[in-house]
């Protein structure tokens, strides 16, 4: 485990509160390999946003520790980039200021033309070489996160941190956006930790998925390994004879046993489970009992449905 | 039909005419009822009484005044220029010296709750105090009227530029300064590359606030210390009994009062930015 580019051990956080301490998650152990793009599912309140803002250096966890690339994480630092939800550019500057900024910060020595260029590069790559003079304002919800996304991968962190990204986008252009994320993701090889409430979303884009039990004391109890060929497209994925078996075990994890799992009982203290659905297909696979319907009868969960 | 603002123009103009009209008719001198006796034809008519001038009386003054705003004919006798050039130099002299101090104080403020709480009773007790209370106090301690005059506006103007500075650099969204600390921007680049842009129009809010009631007092000032300066002027009129540079004066006073207030929304424009 202390091999991996980014390993986290024995990671908890708790909130004080009026009636005592909430334990957000607790234990929580799981790792990266350099170049993986993660997702991590799980319901509203486990504590997804309170990990990345842990792994941002945004927040500090009441206990454990996070190790990357051989060195402890204590505080914010340009190797861990952050996208948003609500992207959070600077309402005035422009969204090429906006990029310029981040790569100032990173490559300080760098000259203006030098700035200008590489930060304009990564704008051209999300498709927004038109628009690069306008101010957020002048651009639609789409556009803000695509000048966002371009902001952090054009500093080059080590780790880039996506916090439901496309939160915030119908699916339409949720969809246009991840596909640019692929593009760029698939030139550069960023080691990508990301959030997400999409279970299709996750699957398109992700070589393992983590999964969250419920919160309080939440947990990440499994570790999906998604063995979809890539290059993977929105098209063809669901082709893919894994895309359901996957799909049908996430979702079936949401639905029924992140509640089951869910609890301080249930804390093993170890690292996730390891699965790879296309394998356990044979054996008592829970996935194959869950009626078409669950997730229309759960509007609660947080599982989104196909678009 | 005329745009809006064609027709808001004609209302306002036949506002002030309608204005103007009823100020002259009812401000002419009384008709004579008896012939004049000579000493009344020597002293300049039947005009017993003091009135307030007639509008075209303020006018024809008015243009005499401003046809030649500078001239100097002693103490008692300068152009409405230079009247307002003395006031205006104590007004913008208090005011950037208000503006230097309260501006990083105001960010001080604004970042740390600690210094907030500490600071702001001292803020909530000075604050109401009318500036020229100060002036006695100034008076005795600078021994000098001129500067006392500029310390009065300093002490007016520095608290709606503390306050607003402090509102702002407290309010500044959660989300920016965390890209400054995933930028690892360090403390004083934060400051001047995300907290002051994203605090700049309510800042700049306070600065048209404080030049406000900076022009307001200087004339309440210039009017205590004397000597120069527009607020003089009008009490120096009074004691003359000329009416006309009274009414005169005030009007001046009003058309340079607005002109600092568009300069600092021009400027205001500039710095603000849509979300």
């Amino acid at each position: 485990m202390s091999h991996s580019f980014l390993s986290i051990e024995g990671l908890t956080r708790k909130f004080p509160g009026k009636d005592g301490e909430t334990v957000v998650f607790e234990d929580v152990n799981f790792s990266i390999e350099k170049g993986e793009f993660v997702c991590i599912i799980g319901h509203s309140g486990c504590g997804k946003s309170t990990i990345l803002n842990v792994l941002a250096g945004l927040d500090t966890p009441t206990a454990g520790n996070i190790i990357m690339d051989g060195k402890e994480v204590l505080g914010p630092s340009l190797d861990r980039g952050v996208v948003f939800q609500n992207y959070s550019l600077l309402p005035w500057l422009t969204a090429l200021e906006n990029v310029v900024f981040g790569v100032r910060a990173r490559f300080p020595q760098w000259d203006k033309k030098q700035v200008a260029e590489h930060s304009t590069k990564f704008l051209e790559m999300v498709g927004l070489g038109s628009s690069i003079n306008k101010k957020p304002s002048e651009l639609s919800g789409g556009m803000r996160q695509r000048v966002s996304i371009a902001r952090a991968f054009a500093t080059s962190p080590k780790l880039l941190l996506l916090d439901e990204p496309f939160g915030a986008l119908d699916a339409l252009t949720r969809g246009i956006i991840q596909d640019e994320l692929i593009k760029i993701w698939s030139e550069t090889h960023q080691t990508v930790f990301m959030i997400t409430h999409d279970v299709d979303e996750a699957i398109l884009l992700a070589d393992r998925i983590l999964l969250m039990t419920n919160g309080p004391h939440a947990r990440v109890a499994e570790s999906v390994k998604i063995g979809i060929e890539r290059p993977r497209n929105r098209g063809s994925i669901i082709e893919d004879p894994a895309y359901y078996k996957i799909r049908n075990y996430l979702v079936n994890f949401l639905v029924n046993r992140s509640g089951e799992l869910s609890g301080a009982e249930n804390a093993t203290g170890l690292p996730p489970q390891v699965v790879d659905p296309v394998s356990l297909e044979a054996s008592a696979a829970p996935q194959e009992e869950i009626p078409e319907q669950a997730q229309a009868e759960h509007p609660s969960s947080a599982v989104k449905a196909a678009i | 039909m005329a745009s809006l603002n064609m027709r808001a123009t004609l209302v306002s103009l036949l506002i002030l005419v309608v204005c103007l009209g009823l100020w002259e008719a009812l401000n002419q001198p009384p008709e004579a009822t008896e012939a004049m006796s000579e000493f009344e034809l020597l002293m300049g008519g039947a005009d017993d009484e003091a009135r307030v001038p007639p509008p075209s009386d303020v006018l024809k003054h008015a243009w005499a005044e401003l046809s030649n705003p500078f001239y100097d004919a002693g103490p008692n006798d300068k152009g409405i220029g230079i009247q307002l050039a003395y006031s205006l130099f104590r007004v913008l002299t208090g005011y950037f010296a208000a503006a230097l101090i309260a501006i990083p104080l105001g960010f001080v403020v604004g970042m740390s709750p600690l210094m907030y709480k500490a600071l702001n009773p001292f803020i909530q007790v000075l604050r109401p105090i009318s500036p020229l209370a100060w002036m006695p106090l100034a008076l005795f301690i600078i021994k000098d009227s001129e500067q006392s005059a500029i310390f009065v506006i300093f002490i007016c103007s520095i608290w709606p530029m503390l306050i607003n500075t402090a509102f702002g650099v407290a309010n500044v969204r959660e989300d920016w300064v965390r890209v400054a600390k995933t930028h690892e921007l360090g403390p004083l680049k934060t400051a001047f590359q995300v907290i002051l842009p994203a605090a700049a129009p309510t800042i700049l809010t306070g600065m048209r606030i404080s030049i406000g009631i900076a022009w307001l007092v200087i004339v309440a000032a210039e009017m205590l210390v004397g000597g120069t300066g527009i607020g003089y002027y009008v009490w120096n009129e009074w004691n003359n009994l000329d009416l006309n540079s009274v009414i005169f004066s005030i009007l001046m006073i009003g058309v340079v009062g607005m002109a600092l207030d568009l300069i600092l929304g021009r400027v205001e424009k500039l710095v603000q930015y849509e979300e």
